[in-house]
């Protein structure tokens, strides 16, 4: 039999932190800018996390001392100050110095899976440790911590309330980032500024503050889902690539989403499903074909840009000007 | 106030300095980046680098070797890209390629003689690549599906197909690897030029480069990619037929790639895994940009790219760093380079405060 209460908490660990990158771009591409460094920006995002928290934990002389509330802030603070610096990067270059976006993203995630690597192999040696890999534990507790009498409640806490907050954060997050699209004078004038520069332009709108400050915060929430990753869903324990191609999942995602962030709150939690279905796939005697169903989340992925290219509604189109740079000189 | 306005045309040389000068400026950041994560004088970390790629006689040839394939897959990539075609499933098409052939080395080894395996894997490796490649132009050109994205997933679908194919052939139960194939054979090696293993791909991929160079050029194929690539509307008004170009294109594409996968199997690995293309795909991506897509140029970029990837490698065994200390510097130098084009293109004209008033 499926289990199916013991699936979906899984499915949905997997999902946010695809959720965090999905609404970070969507939010990046909103401005126009299509920011292929969002995996390595989530590399970034989740390494600073590690070493904000490794250093804290290290500091402490004695484990007891260990501050909840210390030990929260200052891993969500440095994963947001490294995806932030990631994002200005990415902003300096093809905002500013009007670089090609493609090339820039990536540059931008070859330096970022280096980054998180390099760092990550460095905490390892500074350990000492005979595994490959950093556990932070204590950090971990702290975000993993759940509402406590809710998540007691038999099957449907175990499927609503066994997560860390932020997990419900970034649930949040997608909500807001919907709210501040459609019905806000700031989310009107930055759609406006990723479907026709132009005329926003025109019409007195900052191009350049609205694509640095979009980009930026959309680093800053795809970091996130790199932090969540480490810290949630792999109990503090960092190793070496672990994080894998989930970025470019999260970039794909937005188109699954139709570019909004509502949409992608489900669509994420799908994928996340998609990506551990292998484990519950029944392979018999043949173990290899198991190789076969971990393509699924790109297959699925692939249907879906061709069934939503087929279709071509007027309202499910990317924006208007996405990656491509705008110069008021060159109209 | 500064003012921006586009540059005609630099001319080459100055253009070039610019760029060599953005690449100092970038080792020089490389250098302080280096001494303050690892406390290391920047000076010895980069003759190590150098030790890496020049060192010894072997460590030349398996540099140029890396150089050609790196090459050979940013040739591939380029006609797609003149086009505006992001193929970005140039590690797909090369691993597609490369299953052919290691599939043909395996299974045909004993039944066919080794000068129709040759034919066998010449002809099929390409065409596995193409077919990769024209399945996201398929649908580009008919709807207009995002190729990016699509080439990029097919990236994954062809590595799981190669990790299946791998438990298939596995040398031992269990250990998820091939191991060398044929090894006490030789059959479907791509013989050696003197005692030099490496050199037939070296001249392999020079001809390509001379070929793709010609064909991008000087033939109609080339200046009808060209033309695409500017505006489809005009080339619509040229009568030129946008979805053929399209599909044509990313065919020569895919089969570009796909050879470069019979070259990394039956001449350098003869062996396959899931990571056997490196990256090169998405290398390939900056390598072709930053030649502004000239393959000649391409062998410039190709080599720095390879450089900093073998550097890498030597300082991460001398100095006891893990490699993605080598992304980091590439990293950054790629990021001076993108930014450097700025330079190369605009002008930044400086007005004084006083002439401003008077606007």
């Amino acid at each position: 039999m499926f289990d199916l209460v013991g699936f979906i908490p899984r499915a949905v660990a997997q999902g946010i932190p695809l959720l965090f990158g999905c609404t970070g771009e969507i939010i990046t591409e909103k401005s126009g800018n299509l920011n292929l460094g969002i995996p390595g920006v989530m590399y970034v995002g989740a390494m600073s996390g590690v070493m904000g928290s490794f250093f804290y934990e290290s500091s402490l002389a004695d484990p007891a001392q260990f501050n909840a509330l210390l030990g929260f802030l200052i891993p969500v603070l440095c994963c947001l100050l490294g995806s932030l610096l990631m994002g200005l990067i990415y902003c300096f270059l093809t905002v500013t110095l009007r670089a090609n976006q493609n090339v820039t993203g990536l540059a931008l995630t070859t330096f970022g899976v280096g980054f998180g690597n390099f760092f990550g192999g460095s905490l390892i040696a500074l350990t000492g440790s005979d595994v490959p890999s950093i556990a932070l534990g204590t950090t971990s507790s702290v975000f993993r911590t759940t509402i406590p009498v809710l998540s007691g409640l038999g099957w449907f806490g175990e499927i609503f309330f066994s997560y860390g907050f932020l997990a419900y954060l970034a649930i949040a997050t997608a909500l807001v980032a919907s709210q501040v699209l459609l019905n806000t004078r700031v989310g009107l004038e930055l759609r406006a500024v990723g479907e026709s520069p132009a005329t926003a332009d025109a019409a007195g709108i900052d191009i350049t503050r609205y694509k640095y400050i979009a980009t930026c915060v959309g680093c800053m929430i795809a970091g996130l889902g790199g932090l969540y990753y480490v810290m949630d869903y792999a109990n503090g324990v960092w190793s070496n690539d672990a994080f894998g191609d989930r970025g470019w999942l999260a970039i794909a995602l937005v188109i699954f989403s139709v570019w909004r962030p509502t949409l992608a709150i489900p669509s994420s939690i799908l994928f996340g499903g998609l990506y551990i279905l292998y484990l519950y796939i029944p392979t018999g005697s043949d173990s290899a074909i198991r190789e076969i169903y971990k393509m699924l989340p790109y297959v699925v992925t692939i249907l879906v840009l061709v069934v939503s290219s087929m279709r071509n509604s007027r309202e499910n189109q990317p924006p208007e000007s996405l990656g491509l740079p705008y110069f008021r000189e060159d109209r | 106030m500064v003012h921006i306005s586009k540059r005609l045309r630099m001319p080459v040389a100055q253009a070039m300095a610019v760029r060599l000068g953005a690449i100092a400026l970038a080792l020089l950041v490389c250098g302080i980046i280096t001494t303050l994560t690892t406390g290391l004088n920047p000076l010895d970390v980069y003759a190590s680098m150098f030790d890496g790629a020049f060192g010894t006689e072997r460590k030349f040839w398996v540099m140029l070797k890396e150089v050609a394939v790196l090459l050979c897959v940013s040739l591939a990539l380029t006609p797609a890209f003149r086009m505006r075609f992001w193929n970005l499933g140039g590690e797909g098409q090369v691993l597609m390629g490369a299953l052919v052939t290691a599939a043909c080395m395996i299974n045909l080894a004993d039944l066919v003689p080794e000068g129709l395996l040759f034919v066998l894997m010449l002809v099929l490796a390409p065409v596995a690549g193409a077919l990769w490649a024209a399945i996201p132009a398929l649908f580009k050109a008919r709807w207009n599906t995002n190729e990016t994205l699509f080439t990029l997933m097919m990236n994954y679908v062809a590595t799981q197909l190669v990790a299946y194919s791998i438990i298939k052939w596995e040398s031992s139960k269990g250990s998820g690897k091939v191991g060398v194939i044929n090894q006490s054979s030789n059959v479907g090696w791509l013989p050696a030029i003197g005692d030099n293993k490496y050199l037939l791909i070296v001249l392999l991929v020079a001809l390509v480069c001379v070929a793709m160079y010609v064909y991008l050029a000087h033939s109609k194929h080339g200046f009808e990619i060209a033309v695409v690539g500017e505006s489809v509307d005009t080339a619509r008004y040229l009568g030129i037929k946008v979805n053929r170009v399209i599909v044509r294109t990313l065919l020569l594409s895919g089969a570009v790639c796909g050879f470069t996968g019979f070259l990394l199997v039956s001449g350098a690995d003869h062996t396959i895994t899931t990571t056997l293309a490196g990256g090169a795909g998405f290398t390939g991506v900056m390598v072709a940009w930053l030649a502004k897509f000239n393959p000649f140029a391409m062998i410039g970029s190709s080599f720095l790219l390879v450089f900093m990837e073998m550097g890498a490698d030597e300082i991460s065994t001398a100095f006891g760093l893990n490699h993605g200390f080598g992304d980091i510097l590439t990293g950054v130098i790629l990021f001076f380079i993108i930014g450097s084009e700025f330079f190369i293109n605009y002008k930044l004209n400086f007005q004084a405060k006083e002439v401003e008033a008077h606007v």
